[in-house]
């Protein structure tokens, strides 16, 4: 690693002064960050550590909505109990002891096209609550390893509709164990959501014509058919775009047959 | 002597205690004052000229020390190659040299070029950023067969050739053989890839040299397999320090699988880094360093045929196989695919006539050597994959082709070139039929139908070649070194034993196994026995321990080294009893004569040893130590039949290993539990390499799979539990505990179960185009295989 | 900077870099070197230790981050009286390890999952070891030992 500082700002308002300094990044589980600085693939002047911002804690529900501190960690998300399909999801985020210190801010912000939560949020809908702003979902996400935010910008919450069902399906890489394909479905009042993640060159996406098909009758049944196009998916040593597309649909059925 | 200890008994690991409380001395646990770092830079291209290296920016960042090129190992030796193979026409191999930090060309990506010896770890590394190194870059070969057609890039430019060597065995049968094949009823031909690998013990590889100036010492803590190799390697072709001015230590070591055996670039430079600035100087391999730096395992390339009668008897087996051999010849790398390798070609089966051809290979990769099994795992799993598939050919059951053709009695010949001692394949066979319950396949495969799964069953047999030996055989075929084992039995005054072993534990449990011998050859407490090894300063010449040889050989040795005291000190016990020493008998820590009831205890005799007042000082010297150089007569064979039940999810290719099952004859046994505990560890290696377990390159030389990111290495849910098996003992013949080696076999004999359970289940589910899938057995290569056009 | 913390029960400080990571400050600050490095990209979990009572990569986390908390090493395991604890026995009894590196790790794992889960399956154990690998036991006799420690019947572990 290159040498740095590191802040530990007690405040929100002391994290966002903190991340106006030189070259300043924000810390939070660090569970990518780490291994990230390790390979000397980042140079920040100062990390500036969020586990201590009060603001940035806690889970709470309200109108259907779940709002989750940017700081609360996957193990908080696994604990809670008013989304099933989420706490499920967070808890077979990489191993226990990532659990206890990744965080679901940190994972949004990095945006991994194979992590598990942009699948969550894009099929939950909602939004990325920040220091200066509130992020649609849809907005949100754009490309791998990019996003809406800017670079001093600190995700301090994220707020998800509550489906009336919902299901994550992960195949995993088998090495990194990160997803070669997961796919989250949520059934909502107004409509299914499907969002993909691992698949596609593109980061997460959401597969509307999936969408249309299951908001008219959600089953199994109803995906049966639809084939994703291989344009566009991941190739790598793990799977071919081929494979990765034929694992999406497997990965929707199963889903929608968990959830229904 | 308490019942839980002795041969045969499953005693706890004395090891474990300081393992289990964090007091594990392991060799980056070491620090010496005023103790040095360093930090290679490495090649980032596979291939390329190296035309400059600019150190002077590094120099001055802080906190260094001094900045080393290849320019300063003028006049010091390359790493030498352990092993000469002569090819079919009688001309010795293909031998580069190996420098230490590269010179003039880099060969592939993690080929040193400079080093940093900075204060910290971390310094050195911010300093090593700083060099400039001036590569033009090359056209990589890294494809085998590519990289033996005229024209490719050459490796190593003052070679004729890619082609280290194309060796023929037996290449007097070759004739006789193809004969054999132009004649036969079938013939099953099958092309495969034995996958490349990475050994990835737990701990990476670590190094620290310190030199002491008032005596002109250089020591070297190291993460070795066998410090004396180390010692004489480093020492005599290195970088030219006499033995008695050179200690190697290596302390607790974190597993092996073979990669620790060798003699590496870190080492001569940590030693000589030492002596040159006056400092300790210490490397720690990150894994991703490691990734580049350790030598890799297998990558065979393999067309094998094997001709059959109408009975399905087998008559002759060809191969051919193009074995990677790296950028460079690591220490033992030549011998992995010719004397590891076609030497085990017999298998368990009497086929008269056997001919094996292997092209070894340089390529723009990191160095290729033994990995756990080494050529055995590769012999063995075309031999019982070539067989599953001729039985399906010719409709056979798996169980009885192979019974069919087993060799039954003993010694046996094979054609090429070894005699197996002693074994029962029939009893291994028929304990794992047992064992695997195959008659409650049909329940299982029913339960699986039902909830959307495939399954399948595969089986097979193995047999491994241990204790490499003898000294004057292995010479013969190219080995420049001897392979015996030594052992120091000291007997201290108050009754005491020490044990010098140049064997060396690194999680095998020697420090529990060697004193389970001892004490029941003399039954003391084996409170009183203490086992020494890994220091070339305390313990006698040895070769280490690799190859399943530490019992076998090492444990030999230790044997006959006790045999002398127990012989010396009978001598005394005769004198002081005033007995014939004929009449003397040994046992529960007491020394007994014949027909009287004179008896003396073991620490009265071990006493007059060292307090020789009253003593037979004309017959014999005072003391009570002595030391055994073992040198076997023949290998050791272990043998086996392995089993593997999978489930194979129809719509994602993913396979589940849901039972496995091994059942070995490694002969007499002294620690049934360690024994279960080697098997399942190999298992678990041989299902990674299976179903995961993958090391690729890309066209340009460049790694794909550097981390455990991308490499997949075998989890806890990725294995089942296991149900081992060795009650079918048909001990050794040749060495003194009958004991055959249980280290590898888990590794050589999974792959192919696991890879015919897999093709059996989905030959059962109608895909009968498939007859074979390459390892690893990924889920989308399954999932290829079910979904092409067969 | 400087950075206090309980280790095992006892106060301890030291001077640390930004990037100073714990696993650093625990082996090479205060020399407890039961806690080991296996890889870089946090997957081995040889590293693991508990901050706070909770199961962290001591790889992945900075010295910095652990100012003032609460940490547990393999060298704080055993009993008071010196003796082996529950879990430490089993590993012995039941042969969970063999060349010793990555068993600090293991241990500290097992301890976190028996205290969230005292009962746990072998289906659970394996799935809980997920960030901790194994090269030399196949997991067996370390699954099997951890099902000893929770206090649940498994067969002997020596066969043949």
């Amino acid at each position: 690693m290159y040498a740095f500082d590191i802040a530990k700002p007690a405040t929100l308002a002391e994290a966002v002064q903190a991340m106006k300094t030189g070259e300043a990044q924000a810390l939070s589980g660090g569970q990518t960050l780490i291994p990230t600085l390790k390979q000397r693939l980042a140079a920040p002047s100062v990390l500036v550590s969020l586990a201590g911002v009060g603001e940035m804690k806690g889970v709470s529900a309200k109108d259907g909505v779940l709002e989750i501190g940017g700081a609360a960690t996957h193990r908080e998300v696994a604990g809670q109990r008013h989304y099933p399909g989420l706490a499920e999801l967070a808890g077979r985020i990489g191993d226990p002891a990532v659990r206890n210190r990744g965080t679901i801010g940190g994972s949004l912000a990095n945006n991994d096209p194979s992590a598990c939560y942009p699948a969550a949020l894009l099929a939950s809908g909602g939004s990325v609550k920040t220091d200066r702003r509130e992020i649609a979902a849809d907005d949100f996400f754009q490309g791998m390893f990019a996003t809406a935010l800017e670079a001093d910008e600190i995700i301090t919450a994220v707020r998800l509709r509550v489906p009336e069902a919902s299901n994550y399906q992960k195949f995993l890489q088998p090495a990194s164990r990160f997803a070669l394909v997961g796919v989250f479905v949520a059934r909502h009042a107004d409509g299914v959501r499907v969002a993909v993640t691992g698949a596609s060159e593109g980061g997460v996406f959401r597969w509307t014509e999936a969408e249309r098909a299951l908001s008219a009758d959600f089953s199994a049944g109803a995906v049966s058919g639809l084939k994703h196009p291989a344009d566009g998916m991941i190739s790598d040593i793990h799977g071919t775009p081929e494979y990765r597309a034929h694992l999406i649909g497997v990965m929707t059925h199963r889903a929608v047959a968990a959830a229904s | 002597m308490p019942k839980d200890f002795g041969i045969g008994a499953s005693t706890k690991r004395r090891e474990d205690v300081r393992f289990l409380t964090g007091k594990g001395r392991y060799t980056d646990d070491i620090n010496l004052p005023n103790q040095l770092h360093v930090a290679f830079l490495r090649s980032d291209k596979a291939h390329g000229l190296l035309k400059g290296v600019d150190t002077a920016e590094a120099s001055r960042m802080p906190g260094v020390v001094r900045v080393f090129t290849g320019a300063d190992f003028e006049g010091v030796g390359g790493l030498p190659c352990g092993w000469q193979v002569t090819d079919r026409e009688g001309n010795p191999m293909q031998e580069p040299g190996h420098p230490v930090l590269a010179r003039g060309k880099v060969r592939h990506v993690g080929d040193p070029i400079a080093a940093v010896v900075a204060d910290t770890q971390e310094r050195a590394r911010d300093a090593v950023e700083k060099i400039s190194a001036d590569i033009e870059e090359l056209p990589a070969v890294v494809d085998m067969r590519k990289a033996v057609v005229a024209g490719s890039p050459k490796v190593h430019d003052e070679l004729t050739s890619n082609l280290c060597y194309d060796w023929g065995f037996v290449e007097e049968n070759r004739e006789k053989v193809d004969q054999a094949f132009a004649g036969a009823h079938h013939v099953t031909t099958l092309e495969l890839v034995n996958n490349r690998l990475v050994a990835n013990p737990m701990e990476p590889r670590v190094a620290v040299g310190d030199y002491t100036a008032h005596n002109g010492e250089s020591t070297l803590y190291t993460t070795s397999q066998n410090p004396h190799v180390i010692r004489l390697l480093m020492g005599a072709f290195v970088l030219s320090i006499p033995e008695h001015k050179l200690r190697v230590v290596a302390p607790d070591v974190g597993g092996g699988f073979g990669t620790k055996i060798f003699h590496y670039a870190e080492e001569a430079f940590c030693t000589f880094a030492a002596r040159e600035i006056g400092r300790p100087v210490k490397w720690t391999s990150s894994r991703s360093e490691a990734f580049v730096s350790d030598a890799h395992g297998r990558d065979h390339v393999t067309r094998i045929e094997l001709a059959l009668d109408a009975d399905g008897v087998f008559q002759a087996i060809r191969t051919e196989t193009f074995a990677n051999m790296g950028a460079y010849l690591s220490t033992f790398a030549p011998s992995v695919p010719t004397w590891l390798h076609g030497t085990l070609m017999a298998g368990n089966y009497g086929t008269p006539l056997i001919y094996v051809n292997v092209k070894a290979v340089f390529t723009n990769t990191v160095p290729v050597d033994a990995y756990r099994g080494a050529g055995r795992p590769e012999a063995t799993f075309q031999l019982e994959r070539v067989i599953d598939k001729a039985a399906i050919e010719m409709g056979m059951d798996p169980a009885e082709i192979r019974r069919k053709n087993f060799i039954t009695k003993f010694p046996y010949a094979t054609p090429v070139a070894v005699e197996y001692d002693t074994g029962d394949y029939n009893a291994t066979l028929e304990k794992l039929l047992s064992i695997s319950d195959r008659d409650g396949f049909e329940g299982r495969l029913a339960a699986s139908k039902a909830k959307g799964r495939l399954r399948g069953f595969g089986l097979n047999c193995y047999i491994e070649a241990c204790g490499i030996a003898p000294s004057q055989l292995v010479g013969q075929l190219g080995a420049r070194a001897g392979l015996y084992e030594s052992a120091t039995v000291r007997v201290n005054a108050t009754g005491g034993v020490v044990v010098m072993t140049g064997s060396h534990s690194h999680g095998q449990g020697h420090e529990t196994t060697f004193p389970q011998v001892i004490a029941d050859m003399i039954g003391i407490d084996p409170g009183m026995i203490e086992i020494e090894h890994g220091d070339t300063a305390n313990t006698p010449m040895g070769m280490g321990t690799y190859g399943s040889r530490s019992i076998a050989v090492g444990g030999s040795a230790m044997v006959r080294a006790a045999e002398k005291v127990i012989k010396k000190a009978k001598k005394i016990a005769a004198h002081l009893m005033e007995a014939s020493e004929g009449d003397i008998e040994l046992a529960d820590g007491k020394f007994t004569v014949a027909g009287t009831d004179k008896e003396l205890a073991w620490g009265d005799v071990t006493l007059a040893a060292y307090v020789p007042h009253n003593y037979p000082l004309e017959d014999i010297e005072p003391g009570l130590e002595e030391t055994a150089f073992y040198d076997p007569a023949n290998f050791t064979f272990p043998a086996g039949a392995y089993c593997c039940e999978v489930e194979v999810d129809p719509d994602t290719g993913a396979v589940t290993v849901e039972r496995f099952s091994a059942a070995d004859d490694f002969g007499n046994i002294i620690n049934p539990m360690i024994v279960s505990g080697q098997v399942h560890g190999g298992l678990a290696q041989g299902i990674g390499q299976a179903l995961l377990e993958s090391c690729l390159y890309d066209v340009n030389g460049q790694l794909v799979s550097g981390s455990w990111m991308d490499y997949a290495m075998p989890r806890a849910d990725d294995v089942p539990s296991f149900s081992v098996d060795h009650s079918c003992r048909t001990p050794c013949t040749h060495n003194p505990l009958g004991v055959k080696g249980c280290g590898e076999a888990g590794a050589i004999g999974s792959p192919p179960a696991v890879v015919n359970a897999v093709v059996d289940a989905l030959r059962r589910a109608g895909h009968t185009h498939v007859t074979h899938i390459d390892m690893p057995l990924s889920p989308s290569r399954v999932w290829a295989a079910m979904n092409a056009n067969g | 900077m400087k950075v206090s913390m309980k280790v095992n029960g006892t106060g301890m400080s030291g001077e640390v870099e930004g990037r100073t990571l714990l696993v650093e400050f625990l082996r090479g600050g205060l020399g407890l070197t039961g806690t080991h490095v296996g890889c870089d990209t946090s997957q081995c979990g040889a590293c693991v230790v508990h901050v706070n009572g909770e199961a962290v990569k001591a790889c992945t986390m900075f010295a910095a981050e652990a100012d003032g908390a609460e940490v547990t090493t393999i060298e704080g395991m055993a009993n008071a009286d010196g003796s082996l604890s529950t879990i430490q026995q089993a590993f012995q009894d039941h042969h969970g390890l063999q060349c010793g590196f990555c068993t600090p790790g293991m241990v500290m794992s097992a301890a976190a999952l028996l205290k969230e889960n005292p009962k746990p399956t072998e289906a659970q154990v394996r799935e809980y070891l997920e960030g901790n690998l194994c090269r030399c036991t196949g997991y067996h006799n370390i699954v099997k030992a951890i099902m000893a420690a929770s206090g649940q019947a498994v067969e002997m572990t020596a066969a043949g």
